[in-house]
């Protein structure tokens, strides 16, 4: 009754375990998730576009799958690993299980593992291609067919995930800011969160032009997360500096905040096994004050943390840093009057998954767009 | 922001003795705290009247008081040491009252001392009810619909608004003392009555019931940037109805999405900042409603908790040292990952493997008690185990209970009827999920199961996984690999599957290994192997990579004592610290085994490694295996850690595990009546006269040739489990009746002759072979026949000569010689007229031993944990490890006489019809903590032992006398010196007829079955329950017998309880407690610290 699955890492470790979800062959980079709730938002969020997410919660699917917290419509991971599936779900909100839901989507995925050694294994090799398969058991063929994968390094993946049409998400309440959110990957949580502050948001494909944008008379510009390596999405970039030069208010998160270091003339790296999870301590370094956060990102910005930079759009530095290791968290930019023109940050602060710590930051959006901030 | 620099000194209260509902999990707190404090440089002045704890050892602090806490006394401490600041959320709730008291009476103004880490009005706002329900109703959430009362008048009232049944509880108690579940008006009518009374306000909270509802704590954390982070989700598997402690509970939580947990988050984040809780970690619980996800806050508790204790063992994260940290002023990103070292506290621990904790009860030593669990902890202790899953983790912790019916079985048939099991089921009791699973194999259906008990379907299904499992490998045609991995996945033991497969444990074990399945061990981290861990804290587990790091240090093992029970607690833990301290010190690398999360054993930074694992023979094989694999292992101690692993030295020994110490053939030896007998003969020591039986039969013969009264008791065991006094061949019979033999035995049956009025003697030595060092000896203060743990003892003994201490001496080295004990030997003694009788002999740490050691400034355990590895006593005295000449029998006259009295649990357990358990104490131990009174002379430090043990001697008033014939002869003296202090004497007929032939004037009061008199005179039990009287004086007639309490002064006794009066019912305790009034009256007590004692102790200054 259980089917054997096995996992090939590039390097070639191998892992076999049982198959979950759907049967057959996929790949995709190998991460880990270290959040012990909220795999459903993690499944449908679209940043996990081409990854083999791996949990290290051992019992997943434990509340089964509902028809409220999706974060997009479809499960986008490649492939998933957990060591311990539920049988049964159980919770009052629950629709069907998760194993129902990976084999309608057609998700393979791979059960019984060692989570833990691969997650190590990950942790000190560094995340990388992988495979699983319930048709080649033999760990050399499988490895074979890994290498074979493109890597995620380079790889332009918004336009893969991006919507096809632009949609509009309406403020609740008094309508009181118009928003271009440029979706690159976008969450379903992020414009319900700033729709819940009476901005009416205008989700648009990552390829909108500077003047799709301008024809609805943004207030401020957002961009989203999104899955891939920042150094490709050469679109976004030009057109978040062309909305800078108009001095239109911007809120990005995740790759919206690469895209916009990018933007200011900063690079971009890709971290070694990155940061995923919903416990990730940051610094508002403006405030000392510590934000737990939700994060979800292989890819992070090069800046000096002590120093400013000086843009053509204003004065650049780092906002926020993660207490872990250091990493660039946030960004800002402000004017020669000190007014803060735009931010962004590496985490979620939508966090669907996650804690709602920084939820203050779409309050300090609708601040940007009054002039307040 | 660093640390605060206006404080020097920190006071930091403990919580007092065990009991239930506040074990050692607050020694851990404690002794974390006061390790920091002085890390950062604080003065720490510390008080806490259990000497059994880590943290009173005097080099956790600068001045350590073994005072009782109380608020006079503790006011003593701060006149005396006037510290800055006073921290008070470590000590449970003991020290948050005492703090409040403090507070209240102005005392903490007065000397300018400054509460650190929740101010007075947080904790009232946490605590207080009504002003909590509206912090909850601020923030937009609900707590149960419910209603304060201050009278039982009101209490009707809120029972006529919100229906039955409804939930009581009342303020400012700990561990849910006074609360229940009142079906109907008779329920209510005594449990809130009871509750109004244990409520130091007065208050009780009558709620709507949420039973069967989802059950959830978080533990949260805040420092004074308002920086608050989550530490730990905790579910429990017995849902709404069952008190936390009582239930088995998971952490991190098993059935919540994320949304629901987000808004528990959200709340209890809210609630943190909203109460005011400005530095340090609170617990905060909610309940789920599994229809309709109507989440309720129940309640918060504003300090560190029982659960905090477990959060901080299931996460690594060590929530009383970083809640110590941030009261002096850190904020949590400035303090550093202990476990990580490169990631700061500022985080959320994420956990990739299942906790789970199991209670552990003692109904058998309180066979009358109701045991049905409820709102009202009632368990002894906790066993945590920790597993890749669930399943291995329930498996484990089941196990690590050390009680062959916890554990799931499926030995023998089914049973046929299903009925029985789904009804027993419906009442939650201590091993429910036993029966549940005897319900799954006798045809249960998941949904008859939920509809029985409430368990979420999810907990339910993980049943059916291990039963189903079980029935893999049973139908399995031979235990292949496959079967074994797999069982042993799902926790499963070599001797569940020995049982199965009906083979041995041994050949289980046998093929697993051949087949090269072992367990391998990972590490908790707090953060699921996203960094590496530098702590070495690990847990088994049936999976791929084991984490144990190679070393070339040589390693000594320690066996702990596992879950704590009556008995066996807090003493054997600080003998297993002590030997890790010691051994640390000498250069070997230390490795703790044991499987409870209220100890400091179990802290992360105890010992160089931690294994946090069942102590089973499988278990604790595959440890020494590892290690062996690791590097060289220097032996295994198991004789610190009682009977636990004591039970388990053979078997190791034949498995080639090298034990240190004693020998298993020793230890046997001591056990042995036989062997025994001959040590004893050798040496010409003289013993009780006893024998041995192995039938009912066999028993009254010995008992007829050795004259009644007898003491009889099975074998091989701690803490006087099934021991009896008996007085006639009937008693004997109904005790053996009682001891679960009818024809045989499956252990020998033990028959001692019974020595009536001798002076009990407990001697806790160290020998190395050669030299004898006399640790201590105690006079006990009650006759033999009260356990040992039961009985109050005084060090230096109160009436022996020198020559009694030489004998005694000489008695033992000569028993240490004959055992062939090397390390720690206890020697129960007892002198009758000049005869120096030999009780027993354990060659092994004893209860005492940090009693003693406190007592005589000697490290015992650690000195032990020497010897046991190799050194002499001469060497250890040349290292000052012990002193270089003399020892604890040849104590200096300037030497303070410590008391160490027992606090028994018997508020804490309820007959089915209500009433309380009978508090007469005998040959079976049922206390469950210590205090110890230090002072100059006996009655003072008597005095402070009753302080401490929340029976504090009257000063004046009302004393009521009953005694049994054969005590009033002895009680006509104290009594009399009573009516002199000025007590007016209140006596029953008889007695009162034998006071006034004695010349002291007595009131006589009319018996219970008397009833009231024809004016309206009282019973002497209304008295007692409209608390007239300030001490009882009650002595049992005859002798105790198991279960069936005696009429006669039952009632008595009992409302004595209810109404906490102090309750005296041994001639002996009333001589010594007539000693204490007396220095009470004489003039003001004062404190000392233990380090003041010191010079004295040692003989450094004149009397």
């Amino acid at each position: 009754m259980s089917q054997p699955a096995l996992l090939v890492l590039e390097d070639g470790r191998a892992f076999a375990g049982t198959s979950y979800g759907a049967t057959g062959e996929t790949f995709g980079e190998a991460v880990f998730t270290t959040g012990m709730t909220g795999y459903q938002e993690t499944l449908t969020d679209p940043s996990y576009h081409r990854q083999i997410v791996t949990q290290t919660a051992p019992h997943i699917g434990n509340t089964g799958i509902n028809d409220e917290d999706d974060e997009s419509q479809k499960i986008w991971v490649s492939g998933y690993v957990v060591r311990d599936p539920a049988r049964v779900p159980s919770n009052w909100r629950a629709k069907r299980s998760l194993d129902e839901q990976l084999k309608g989507q057609g998700i393979v995925g791979i059960s019984g593992i060692d989570t833990r050694a691969l997650t190590r294994h990950l942790r000190e090799r560094g995340a990388m291609r992988a495979g699983i398969s319930t048709e080649v058991l033999d760990p050399a063929a499988l490895l074979e067919k890994v290498l074979q994968q493109p890597k995620m390094a380079g790889a332009d993946l918004a336009s893969e995930v991006t919507t096809f049409e632009p949609y509009v998400v309406p403020a609740e309440g008094e309508k009181r800011f118009t928003v271009v959110a440029l979706d690159l990957g976008i969450k379903s949580m992020t414009p319900k969160r700033m729709a819940e502050r009476g901005i009416e948001v205008h989700v648009m494909p990552a390829t909108a032009s500077l003047e799709e944008v301008l024809a609805v008379d943004p207030d401020g510009i957002f961009m989203s997360n999104g899955p891939g390596d920042p150094e490709t999405t050469e679109h976004p970039t030009t057109l978040l500096k062309q909305l800078l030069e108009q001095n239109k208010p911007y809120f990005g998160i995740c790759f919206g905040n690469q895209v916009f270091g990018r933007a200011l003339g900063l690079g971009t790296f890709k971290l070694k096994y990155g940061h995923r999870g919903i416990n990730q301590p940051v610094l508002d370094r403006a405030t000392g004050k510590v934000e737990i956060t939700a994060q979800n990102h292989g890819f992070a910005v090069d800046a000096p943390i002590e120093e400013t930079v000086e843009t053509p759009y204003g004065t650049a530095e780092v906002s926020h840093v993660s207490l872990n290791d250091n990493v660039v968290e946030g960004l800002r930019l402000t004017g020669r009057d000190g007014r803060v023109l735009a931010f962004s940050v590496q985490y979620h602060p939508e966090a669907a998954a996650g804690p709602h710590d920084s939820a203050y930051l779409f309050d300090r959006f609708v601040e940007l767009m009054e002039g307040r901030a | 922001m660093p640390r605060r620099t206006d404080i020097e000194s920190v006071l930091v209260i403990g919580s007092g003795p065990i009991v239930i509902g506040q074990a050692c999990e607050f020694d851990y707190s404690g002794t974390q705290a006061c390790r920091v404090l002085r890390e950062e440089g604080f003065r720490v002045v510390l008080v806490n009247s259990n000497p059994a704890t880590i943290m009173t050892d005097p080099e956790f602090a600068d001045a350590t008081y073994v005072e009782p806490i109380t608020p006079e006394y503790v006011e003593k401490v701060i006149e005396k040491e006037r510290p800055n600041a006073l921290l008070a959320t470590l000590g449970g709730q003991t020290a948050l009252n005492a703090a409040i008291a403090l507070h209240d009476n102005g005392v903490l103004e007065k000397y300018g001392v400054e509460l650190i880490g929740a101010s007075v009005d947080a904790i009232q706002r946490g605590e207080n009810r009504e002003s909590f329900k509206h912090i909850v109703e601020k923030l937009g959430a609900e707590v149960a619909r419910s209603r304060i009362c201050h009278s039982l008048d009101d209490v009707m009232g809120a029972a006529a608004e919100l229906g039955y049944p409804l939930v009581v509880r009342p303020s400012f108690t700990m561990g849910g003392v006074g609360s229940g579940m009142a079906y109907d008006e008779a329920d209510l009518r005594r449990i809130a009555g009871a509750g109004l009374v244990a409520s130091p306000t007065t208050e009780v909270l009558i709620e709507e019931s949420i039973l069967g509802w989802k059950e959830y704590e978080l533990e949260v954390m805040r420092d004074k940037a308002d920086n608050v982070v989550i530490i730990c989700s905790i579910e429990n598997v017995d849902p709404m109805g069952v008190h936390t402690g009582d239930s088995v509970t998971v952490a991190p939580a098993m059935t919540l999405t994320d949304r629901e947990y987000q808004v528990m988050r959200d709340l209890a984040i809210g609630i943190i900042r909203e109460v005011g809780v400005d530095t340090g970690g609170c617990n905060i619980q909610f309940a789920v409603n599994p229809e309709d996800g109507r989440l309720i806050v129940i309640e918060m508790n504003p300090r560190v908790s029982r659960s905090s204790a477990l959060a901080s063992k299931a996460t690594g994260f060590p929530i009383a040292k970083i809640a110590a940290k941030v009261a002096i002023g850190y904020t949590l990103d400035e303090i550093p990952n202990d476990i990580t070292k490169q990631t700061p506290a500022s985080f959320e621990p994420t956990l990739d493997y299942v906790v789970v904790k199991v209670p552990r009860f003692a109904f058998e030593k309180f066979p009358a008690a109701d045991a049905t669990l409820t709102t009202h902890m009632k368990s002894v202790g906790e066993a945590m185990a920790i597993g890749r899953n669930y399943t291995e983790a329930l498996q484990k912790a089941l196990r690590s209970l050390e009680k062959p019916e916890a554990r799931f079985s499926w030995k023998g048939s089914p049973a046929t009827e299903l009925e029985p099991l789904l009804e027993a089921i419906k009442t939650p009791h201590d091993g429910r999920l036993r029966t549940v699973m005897d319900a799954i194999r006798a045809g249960a259906t998941p949904e008859q199961i939920f509809e029985a008990t409430r368990i979420d379907p999810w907990f339910v299904d993980q049943l059916y996984l291990i039963h189903e499992t079980a029935l893999q490998v049973a139908a399995a045609p031979r235990l292949t690999p496959e079967v074994i991995k797999l069982a042993k996945r799902h926790g499963f033991s070599d001797l569940q599957l020995a049982e199965i497969r009906g083979l041995t444990e041994d050949v289980v074990r046998g093929v697993r290994q051949a087949l090269g399945i072992r367990p391998v061990y990972k590490t908790v981290d707090t953060c699921a192997a996203e960094f590496a861990a530098e702590t070495p804290y690990h847990y088994s587990s049936y999976d791929e990579e084991t984490e144990v790091a190679p070393r070339e240090t040589p390693a000594v093992l320690i066996l702990g004592s596992g879950p704590n029970r009556i008995g066996q607690g807090i003493e054997f833990d600080y003998s297993c610290v002590h030997a890790s301290m010691a051994l640390r010190d000498a250069g070997y690398c230390t490795v703790m085994v044991n499987c409870n999360p209220e100890t400091v054993s179990t802290d992360y930074d105890t010992s160089d490694r931690l294994y946090f694992e069942p102590l089973t023979c499988e278990d604790v094989l595959e440890i020494v295996y590892a290690e062996m694999q690791a590097g060289p292992v220097a032996g295994v101690i198991v004789q610190l850690g009682g009977q636990t692993p004591l039970g388990l030295a053979q078997r190791l020994a034949d498995a080639g595990v090298p034990i240190v110490g004693t020998s298993p053939e020793a230890i046997h030896l001591a056990e042995e009546r036989g062997a025994f007998g001959k040590v004893l003969a050798d040496a010409s020591l003289p013993a009780p006269k006893h024998g041995t039986a192995l039938s009912a039969e066999g028993a009254h013969e010995v008992a007829e040739e050795i004259g009644f009264p007898v003491l009889v008791r099975p074998s091989y065991v701690l803490g006087g489990r099934g021991m009896e006094i008996v007085y006639s061949s009937a008693e004997l019979s109904a005790a053996l009746e009682r001891l679960g033999g009818g024809a045989a035995f499956e252990h020998p049956v033990l028959i001692d002759r019974f020595l009536d009025d001798a002076v009990e003697i407990d001697v806790d030595g160290l020998f190395d072979g050669d030299e004898l060092f006399l640790g201590g000896v105690m006079e006990h203060i009650e006759e033999a026949g009260v356990h040992s743990g039961d009985s109050s003892c005084a060090l230096p003994p109160i009436t022996l000569g020198n020559a009694d201490i030489e004998k005694i001496r000489a008695s033992t080295e000569a028993i240490a010689r004959g055992v062939g004990v090397r390390g720690l030997l206890n020697v129960q003694y007892a002198l009758a007229g000049d005869v120096l009788y030999v009780l027993e002999a354990n060659p092994r740490a004893s209860r005492t031993v940090p009693f003693v050691s406190k007592a005589t400034a000697t490290p015992l355990a650690k000195a032990a944990a020497r010897v046991m590895l190799g050194a002499t006593i001469a060497e250890l005295r040349s290292e000052g490890m012990l002193p270089a000449v003399g020892d604890g029998g040849t104590l200096p006259a300037s030497t303070p006489i410590a008391v160490k009295e027992a606090v028994m649990p018997f508020n804490r357990f309820r007959t089915i019809d209500g009433r309380s358990v009978d508090t007469v104490l005998g040959p079976e131990m049922r206390s469950t903590g210590e205090v110890m009174g230090m002072d100059d002379n006996f009655g003072t430090a008597f005095a402070k032992s009753q302080a401490g043990a929340s029976q504090p001697l009257p000063g004046s008033g009302k004393v009521f006398v009953s005694v049994a014939n054969r005590d009033k002869r002895h009680m006509i003296f104290p009594v009399k010196r009573l009516a002199d202090l000025g007590f007016q004497i209140y006596a029953t007929e008889g007695t009162a007829d034998v006071l006034r032939r004695n010349g002291v004037e007595a009131v006589t009061v009319r018996k219970s079955s008397q009833g009231p008199g024809p004016n309206g005179e009282p019973t002497i039990v209304q008295m007692v329950q409209d608390g007239e009287l300030n001490l009882i004086v009650n002595t049992p007639i005859g002798i105790t017998q198991g279960g069936s309490p005696r009429l006669d002064g039952y009632e008595i006794r009992s409302a004595a309880v209810a109404r906490n009066i102090p309750c005296i019912t041994t001639v002996q305790g009333l001589a010594a407690a007539v000693q204490g009034i007396e220095a009470q009256q004489a003039g003001d007590i004062g404190v000392r610290s233990l380090q003041d004692w010191v010079p004295r102790i040692r003989g450094d200054v004149g009397v």
